[in-house]
């Protein structure tokens, strides 16, 4: 990988360089790793459901729900963060938009999930479209502060909408059906909308698995590092960015819509600044440019908070230390900490 | 997809105890609402001997941080992985409005010891439903008609942008003759109002009528007075902004305010008498009509458990316990209208010398309003 | 609008911009000295609010107890860069993203284990009542107290900055770090100092705008992203970018959210005109700092040669 800091331009030495780790490298092959992960992955999957039952904890399908969906936007966040290397602190605007979209469609009688796929995808789509073409002719510092920016406009207007809400928030009574008649599958029923959630998050990492070593992940992971060399071999730079840019919106758009139907509510705090951050910081702790960095992180930070909050009421305290301690001595993140770990094993044999 | 899945029926057990998830705001400037709200209610369970209806008690309290998102995870936990008996305890209408389906969807009743919105009074009103409190555009109400009796001409109106904030206004204009000058709805949990005092000042109403609870009516009444607004302009208030957590921390300024509620603490029926001395034998403090209200819900509580003979799980018979309201309440009469919103009086009070150096409410003897009710009740179609 | 209303909405969104300045004066130096990405800089804002609250219930004096709170969140700010945040120089933004905001989750809790989750400050009694600025106008007198350290702190700073040897040091590090590292600078004890005194600054705008807003634990996320803006749109590194940038925004927000709110009331309901005048105001600001961006990329008044 190339020395120069990643998002330096020859012609403008003012603007200050980007760093985003150059520690961070994408795992390109399918590793051991991978594998074992698919496994437990699909094995939690089906039977998660059965097995919190037979120990009485079936309370706690929502919040293993919840880590899905919080993975999937976070997947979505690696994809334009870790792979390509843009910075983006106004993911949660796309997340937000995919949650009002239908959440407002819910609202107004339309039930049916076709239409809230389309609707997520459409509003998604050109929001990013718009957002990343006007921040991508920036660079570094400016980009997280416009696309920033943009997130910020979106949560004041989701605000001003007292129409839907506003700052009190959408409740909605109905929730995404699938299919019709007697082939219905309501994503009321927990139990639905867990493996709705699940498939979705399986297909976002097998596409960002296959995505990775092939030729257009490739070129993106150049330009992430070395702009001047992408372009030099002839990358078109922008449209490259721009497209995994609009890729991810949508996704993250996705696991909006999958929320509002988890909640039954959305609220304009969905696109808040500190919800950025947090798939932020869930993508870096999982592991920046991983397959699994997303799930990881989420999974991580989630439960942290579940399971120290039955212990004391300063989680917030504690997690914060852990946060830390993987800045300080994991700088791959944890799955980046996994991976090391296996392989000292193995050279210890 | 018809499975059955004990994951997702609230298993019905057999009652050796009463179970009630309390969830409140308990931190942040308004805390001290969610603070005298659990305090009454737990003073109300201690003095039956830590029983309601004869059932041991068992009190779950969480705090919501005055955050929607956060309610209906702590109903979610309470609802589903506690398996309580009854929901209590929120504040503030945006929040308890987000967290109600979590309740509606698995059957639990929800006693409201504050918010009672018009949202769900009219035709969205729900049998799982009951306000111990007063509807929300009640004391606003009284606070209209009581404008008219000092012959106010016109004024300004400030409330917060929620649901509970509409439904103060609305109440204020259904019942004052004069004018309304201006109407300003500020961002709810705002604590700097420099902009709509600015705006006051130049409006030059007769009188300032505003809901603002808790911290935000504390900022607004400081600087309301820091700003030397109130020289010419007289402050009208519901007691939301004039009860004694406002009167501690605004002080001085606060005497010979006028405002209205439903109860004031020199009632003197004997469910009042002995609520205010055990109140302040406890806790030390003047309780707020916060805490009566959560000392009212265990009141309520006890009564329908005791009524059903301690058979909670018969949820409809607990539903015909409460709407009898068989029990004595610190506020004098009350009784449910068809849509388990009280019917009762209303009261003007004023803000007078406690004797003792500081501040309390006294209340005149002849209510402003008698035995109302609101405005919503016709539109509910609540079958019993 | 009113002559009167407008003067009283002018001095409003100044008093509010220059509280906004001082968070960002301390942002600006740090991004633009150490080249660092502090998210916890809000934090340290609380973290004054509340020692300031705190003394004030220890001492009784108010003056005396924002001048403790800066002397104390000062120093806890430079034991902070001394012990933490120097490792994170060397690291890529998304590391110090990530550690600053752990340290934004450790300091909301270390604060709320300490003090609670809010604590009560109320201006000094002599502040309490209005100010008669001229016939027919009445301006709060502890409104105009901030506006007067506001100012005080703005030339204080602009002459540290321009005409002392550490302000010299402190603007070459800005514009050249490596050729002020050349030049035998004694750059980590400058960064301790820099970061001790942004410290500092935040402390002051804690504790004076504590009686006007809260003091409670999270105070600090709202303000820290209108600091960010600020920086941008005035160049970082930059601390004349920041005085007119931090104007600027408090300026467009305080005007914009009351003069949209009375034209929004022409003709949409109140509920409606409230809700959407802040919100719109709020969007014009970010709308400016991207036109900034668009038109002159490094800020107004941009601190590197």
């Amino acid at each position: 990988m190339a020395a120069r800091a990643p998002g330096a331009n020859a012609d403008r030495p003012d603007v200050p360089a980007l760093k985003v780790g150059a520690g961070a490298t994408a795992i390109t092959a399918t590793t051991h790793l991978d594998r074992t992960l698919a496994i437990v992955f699909v094995i939690a999957a089906l039977a998660l459901p059965f097995i919190l039952d037979a120990l009485g904890a079936g309370y706690y399908l929502s919040l293993a729900s919840r880590i899905v969906i919080y993975a999937i936007a976070a997947t979505s966040l690696n994809l334009v963060l870790g792979y390509a290397g843009l910075v983006s602190f106004g993911h949660a605007a796309f997340v937000g938009l995919g949650a009002y979209a239908t959440g407002i469609l819910v609202s107004e009688g339309v039930v049916g999930s076709g239409w809230h796929l389309l609707a997520t995808v459409a509003v998604t789509g050109l929001a990013a479209l718009t957002i990343g073409a006007i921040s991508l002719r920036t660079r570094g510092v400016y980009f997280i502060m416009i696309t920033l920016a943009f997130a910020q406009m979106l949560f004041y207007l989701a605000n001003s909408v007292k129409g839907y809400g506003g700052d009190e928030g959408l409740n909605i009574k109905a929730r995404s059906v699938l299919g019709f008649g007697a082939f219905a599958i309501d994503l009321k029923n927990p139990l639905a909308l867990w493996y709705v959630a699940v498939a979705v998050l399986g297909a976002s990492l097998l596409a960002l698995a296959r995505f990775g070593p092939s030729r257009l992940g490739r070129a993106v992971l150049v330009l992430r590092d070395d702009d001047v060399r992408a372009e030099a071999l002839g990358f078109p730079t922008y449209r490259l960015k721009l497209l995994v840019f609009v890729v991810a919106g949508v996704l993250g758009g996705v696991a909006g819509a999958l929320s509002v139907n988890l909640q039954g509510y959305v609220s304009p705090n969905v696109l808040h600044w500190t919800q950025s951050g947090t798939l932020m910081v869930m993508v870096i702790l999982g592991g920046v440019a991983t397959v699994w960095g997303g799930l990881v992180g989420a999974a991580t930070l989630l439960l942290l908070q579940e399971v120290l909050a039955a212990y004391t009421e300063h989680w917030e305290f504690w997690t914060g230390w852990v946060l830390l301690a993987v800045v300080l001595f994991a700088r791959q993140g944890l799955v980046g900490l996994l991976g090391s770990a296996r392989r000292s094993v193995a050279e210890r044999r | 997809m018809a499975c059955s899945f004990a994951l997702f029926a609230v298993s019905a057990h057999a009652a050796d105890k009463v179970k009630i998830g309390f969830v409140s705001t308990l931190s942040g400037p308004s805390s001290a609402l969610g603070v005298d709200i659990r305090d009454g209610f737990l003073l109300g369970v201690k003095l039956n001997g830590g029983k309601l209806g004869g059932l041991p008690a068992e009190v779950l309290v969480s705090d919501d941080q005055f955050k929607p998102d956060v309610a209906k995870q702590l109903f979610e936990k309470n609802i589903k992985r506690d398996k309580v008996d009854f929901m209590t305890g929120v504040v503030f209408s945006n929040i308890m409005l987000a967290a109600l389906p979590e309740a509606y969807d698995n059957n639990v009743i929800y006693i409201s010891t504050n918010a009672a919105p018009s949202s769900i009074a009219g035709k969205d009103c729900n049998p799982l439903f009951f306000a111990v409190s007063w509807p929300n555009d009640a004391y606003h109400e009284a606070a209209g008609q009581y404008a008219n009796t000092r012959n106010l001409k016109s004024v300004y109106l400030v409330a917060p942008n929620y649901q509970a904030g509409k439904d103060s206004l609305a109440g204020f204009k259904r019942t004052f003759k004069g004018q309304i000058i201006g109407e300003n709805y500020t961002k709810l949990g705002q604590l700097d109002y420099a902009a709509e005092l600015a705006e006051i000042r130049a409006a030059k109403p007769q009188a300032v009528y505003i809901f603002l609870p808790g911290g935000m009516g504390i900022n607004f009444i400081k600087q309301y007075v820091g700003g030397g607004v109130g020289k010419d302009t007289a402050l009208l208030l519901p007691a939301f902004s004039a009860d004694q957590d406002v009167i501690n921390a605004v002080g001085a300024p606060m005497a010979g305010l006028f405002n209205t509620a439903h109860w004031a603490p020199d009632f003197t029926n004997p469910a009042n008498q002995k609520f205010m001395a055990e109140f302040e034998k406890e806790y030390k403090r003047v309780p707020t009509l916060y805490a009566s209200q959560g000392y009212d819900a265990a009141q309520l509580v006890n009564a329908a458990v005791r009524d059903v003979k301690g058979k909670i799980e018969d949820r409809q018979a607990v539903r015909r316990a409460l709407k009898m309201a068989h029990f004595d309440s610190v506020r004098g009469p009350f009784k449910f209208n068809v849509n388990q919103y009280p019917v009762q009086n209303y009261y003007v009070r004023t803000i007078g010398s406690d004797g003792k150096g500081g501040l309390i409410n006294k209340s005149f003897s002849e209510p402003i309003l008698k035995n109302h009710g609101d405005a919503y009740a016709q539109d509910c179609k609540m079958k019993d | 609008m009113s002559g009167v209303l407008l003067i009283e909405q002018a001095l409003n969104g100044l008093q509010f911009g220059l509280m906004l300045f001082l968070l960002a004066a301390g942002l600006t130096l740090v991004f633009g000295v150490m080249d660092m990405i502090n998210l916890a800089h809000g934090s340290l804002y609380m973290v004054g609010a509340f020692l300031a609250a705190w003394l004030v219930g220890l001492t009784g004096s108010f003056v005396l107890s924002v001048l403790g709170a800066v002397a104390l969140t000062g120093m806890f700010g430079m034991a902070l860069e001394a012990g933490l945040l120097r490792t994170l120089y060397a690291r890529d933004h998304l590391s110090q993203v990530l550690a600053t905001f752990a340290l934004i989750l450790i300091l909301n809790d270390g604060v709320k284990m300490v003090f609670g989750t809010d604590l009560p400050l109320s201006a000094p009694a002599a502040l309490a009542g209005p100010v008669e600025l001229f016939p027919g106008f009445q301006y709060p007198a502890y409104r105009l107290l901030i506006l007067g350290v506001g100012l005080a702190l703005a030339v204080a700073l602009y002459l540290l900055v321009q005409k002392t040897r550490m302000g010299a040091l402190v603007r070459a590090g800005a514009s050249n770090r490596p050729m002020a590292t050349a030049m035998g600078v004694n750059i980590r004890a400058l960064f301790t100092l820099v970061f001790g005194i942004g410290a500092a600054l935040c402390a002051v705008a804690g504790a004076l705008l504590g009686p006007l807003l809260a003091v409670q634990v999270g105070m600090g996320e709202n303000i820290l992203i209108l600091a960010f803006v600020v920086i941008v749109i005035g160049g970082i590194g930059s601390i004349r970018g920041a005085l007119v940038g931090s104007i600027l925004v408090g300026c467009i927000d305080t005007l914009g959210r009351t003069g949209l709110q009375q034209v929004f009331r022409e003709f949409l309901p109140p509920q409606w005109a409230s809700a959407a005048g802040p919100a719109i105001a709020s969007v014009a600001v970010y709308v400016f700092m991207a036109a900034v961006l668009a038109f002159r990329p490094q800020g107004l008044f941009p601190a590197r040669s």
